[in-house]
């Protein structure tokens, strides 16, 4: 028997004998159904390194998951590694002891920017208690083609913005795909427009410190940009739902759409063919800073109950891990929450590049969510009736304020 | 003993046959029924209970801003949705049934027509007219610009002043068949004597309706009248489907059955919001004494004008 053949049974011998007596598979619960192809290439790469831990990933639908996880977290059952929601949906759970605090325990997480942290923070302890995934932001899509064709630059003035979407009007198009008959397409219009106008992450800190409220002008300020861009909108806009808006951009016409970095996953299936380009909506002049939101997707945490804690911190550490974040932005076309990673994707990138310089929390999702009604709620429905013409800004200004005092510590 | 013996032989199968249905019905309907009216006095930490809170709940519904001025505005829909529903059926409805009672030529047609639109899910019929209505490609938009009337086309599920009409202009296209139907065979059971004597006595073909059918009709549309109530007090699915759970536009739609669904389930479009189970019960059990307090008014007055031939 040859030196080599001899090393080599040895060594098989005492990796069946490690994993026979250490083998350990953790069970992953998420929502995310359509990811399941993507979740099997991470856990193998992962698996790769660390044989002697599986996991094994079961997605539930995710219209149901949140009630599914936190039955089972409550009841002391549940998987070992859990997908969690971000800011007022993963707080609770944090508060009621449920999951793992990782700040301290998980090295990689102190490269992670404060701001995406926020969005697995229990604000009760100031503790992370997920790694965060994923990441998007929300600006002006535009259609590049359309804007070569025409001869259009990304505007840097909020005239030359107008002056864009009435050169696209001229056009036969509608300068905007967004409609407002869905409550919640009229937050993510806002979330394009209002951070410029009411002065982005100095007015969030503020804000969310109770050193101001919604009656500051700069808040109805940002409003009233919203409601001036209603001739650019699509025709009968009161009338346009969300699958409308992205047909109408995907099959170009409509040249801009206010949207998330989450339609470029749905517009590739729309229109593979279709190039997408970003900018952050601009102010009066190109000199003040203009800002676009983002906000954290949700993140993954540790069972407390799990009776396998050595080993998902073990495979947390890798979902926290430059290796990974990297495989999630190209498998997924999302962008990473992990700090330093590239997106392949042109339009993605781009994203990211402004999200890394204008950037500022997603105002009502990453702080006025944590009670009812919730920011997000009051914005939604009061700026549809303002969009329609039913309401005045001075109006909703004074019902967002009041839903939100209702619940919200720093206003009372 | 004996006693028991002879009472089981009387009536075992009668014990036999009912206790399926009556364990059924007990743990489907009753069982949840009372819980759910239970749900209403306890204080919910999302779907865990915590402590007996008394009427809290009911005060919160009834005076607490947003809630109050959901409900309120809730009831004011629903009561909209009732008397146009009501008006429709007992105008156009009773029209169409007396036109087919006189069994003219293609009356099997027509009566199929009619009915057809309430065999459809109602799911169905709000996916199909929210396509239909669609202001940007539409069917109802692009026949309207086809002959001229480009002017007429409206986002008219996007605005707050018809959104609530056109739903409850669909609801009647889907529900009409049923109000016919009824009528149709109440109409057919007044014996035909009757109008030959209101004919022989010179009656128009309009005071024969007045005086002859209509007075025979009337238990008839009290009973469809409270069954129109039920329905449209619970209704949901049309709203839901063509408007989603929020009763968009800034909830000119809202129904008491979706204000109910939001505050239980959380509204899935803002994202995450956590259900309030102990308001949301508060609300479906003032929903129950609406309806169950109209509908045995209703029944007792129906019963009252009962006719016999």
């Amino acid at each position: 028997m040859s030196r080599t053949v001899r090393a080599l049974i040895v060594s098989l011998v005492f990796a069946f004998a490690a994993s026979a007596l250490a083998q350990t598979t953790l069970s992953f619960w998420s929502w995310r159904t359509e990811d399941v192809a993507a979740y099997e290439k991470f856990i193998a790469a992962f698996h790769a390194d660390n044989p002697d831990i599986d996991v094994t990933f079961t997605p539930y639908l995710n219209t149901e998951y949140n009630t599914i996880l936190s039955t089972a977290l409550q009841g002391g059952g549940g998987p070992d590694i859990v997908h969690l929601r971000a800011y007022g949906g993963m707080e609770s759970l944090a508060q009621a002891g449920l999951l793992v605090r990782l700040d301290g325990q998980v090295a990689a997480l102190e490269g992670f920017d404060p701001g995406v942290l926020l969005g697995a923070t229990n604000r009760a302890d100031g503790g992370v208690y997920g790694v965060p995934f994923a990441l998007q932001t929300v600006q002006v899509l535009y259609n590049v083609d359309m804007f070569e064709r025409l001869g259009l630059e990304e505007p840097t003035t909020w005239a030359e913005l107008l002056a864009v979407g009435d050169a696209l009007k001229a056009s036969g198009v509608y300068a905007f795909a967004n409609g407002t008959k869905d409550g919640w397409t009229n937050e993510t219009l806002f979330g394009a427009v209002g951070p410029t106008f009411y002065g982005g992450t100095p007015f969030f800190q503020e804000i969310t410190a109770g050193e101001t409220d919604f009656t500051d002008p700069r808040f109805a300020a940002a409003l009233e940009r919203m409601v001036a861009l209603r001739p650019y909108l699509a025709d009968n806009y009161t009338g346009v739902g969300y699958t409308d808006m992205q047909t109408l951009f995907a099959f170009e016409q409509a040249g801009m759409f206010a949207a998330g970095s989450y339609e470029l996953g749905n517009m590739a299936q729309l229109n593979p063919d279709l190039r997408i380009g970003s900018f952050a909506v601009p102010a009066d002049d190109a000199a003040t800073p203009s800002a676009i939101s983002f906000y954290v997707d949700g993140s993954y945490g540790i069972n407390a109950n799990s009776p396998h804690q050595e080993a998902a911190l073990r495979f947390i550490e890798f979902l926290a891990s430059q290796e990974f974040g990297q495989m999630f932005t190209d498998e997924l076309q999302q962008i990473s929450a992990v700090p330093g990673t590239q997106p392949t994707s042109e339009a993605l990138a781009g994203m990211v590049e402004m999200m890394n310089e204008q950037g500022t929390p997603y105002l009502m999702l990453t702080a006025f969510r944590f009670g009812q009604p919730s920011g997000s709620t009051l914005l939604q429905n009061e700026m549809q009736a303002v969009m329609a013409g039913d309401k005045t800004v001075a109006d909703a200004v004074t019902n967002i304020q009041r839903g939100v005092a209702e619940w919200f510590e720093g206003f009372q | 003993m004996r006693d028991v013996r002879s009472w089981w032989g009387k009536h075992g199968h009668l014990v036999l046959f009912l206790t399926p249905a009556l364990v059924i019905y007990g743990m489907f309907m009753a069982y949840p029924l009372i819980s759910s009216l239970t749900y209403s006095v306890y204080e919910w930490d999302g779907y865990l209970r915590r402590g007996f809170n008394g009427l809290d709940n009911f005060v919160t519904v009834l005076t607490r801003w947003p809630y109050n001025e959901r409900f309120w505005g809730a009831i004011s829909h629903n009561a909209l949705f009732f008397v146009l529903t009501f008006a429709i059926q007992t105008t156009l409805g009773l029209f169409v049934a007396v036109l087919l009672a006189r069994k003219w030529r293609g009356f099997a047609f027509f009566q199929a027509a009619y009915f057809l639109p309430h065999t459809l899910s109602l799911v169905v019929v709000g996916f199909l007219w929210r396509m239909l209505l669609n202001p940007t490609w539409g069917a109802v938009g692009q026949g309207l610009r086809r002959v001229g009337l480009g002017d007429w086309v409206q986002p008219w599920l996007g605005q707050s002043d018809t959104a609530l009409v056109t739903i409850i202009l669909v609801n009647a296209w889907a529900w009409l068949g049923f109000p016919i139907l009824v009528y149709l065979a109440a109409v057919q059971a007044i014996p035909r004597e009757f109008h030959e004597a209101a004919v022989v006595d010179g009656a128009s073909p309009w005071q024969d309706f007045r005086h002859v059918t209509l007075p025979l009709l009337l238990p008839t549309i009290a009973m469809v009248t409270i069954l129109t109530f039920i329905w449209d007090f619970n209704a949901f699915e049309l709203v839901f489907v063509m408007q989603g759970a929020s009763g968009s536009p800034s909830y000119a739609t809202d129904l008491l059955a979706t204000f109910f669904y939001r505050t239980a389930f959380g509204d899935p479009t803002t994202g995450g919001e956590p259900g309030q189970i102990g308001i949301a019960a508060a609300i479906g059990v003032l929903m129950l004494i609406i309806i169950g307090f109209v509908s045995a008014f209703g029944v007792r007055f129906t019963q009252r004008s009962q006719t016999e031939y």
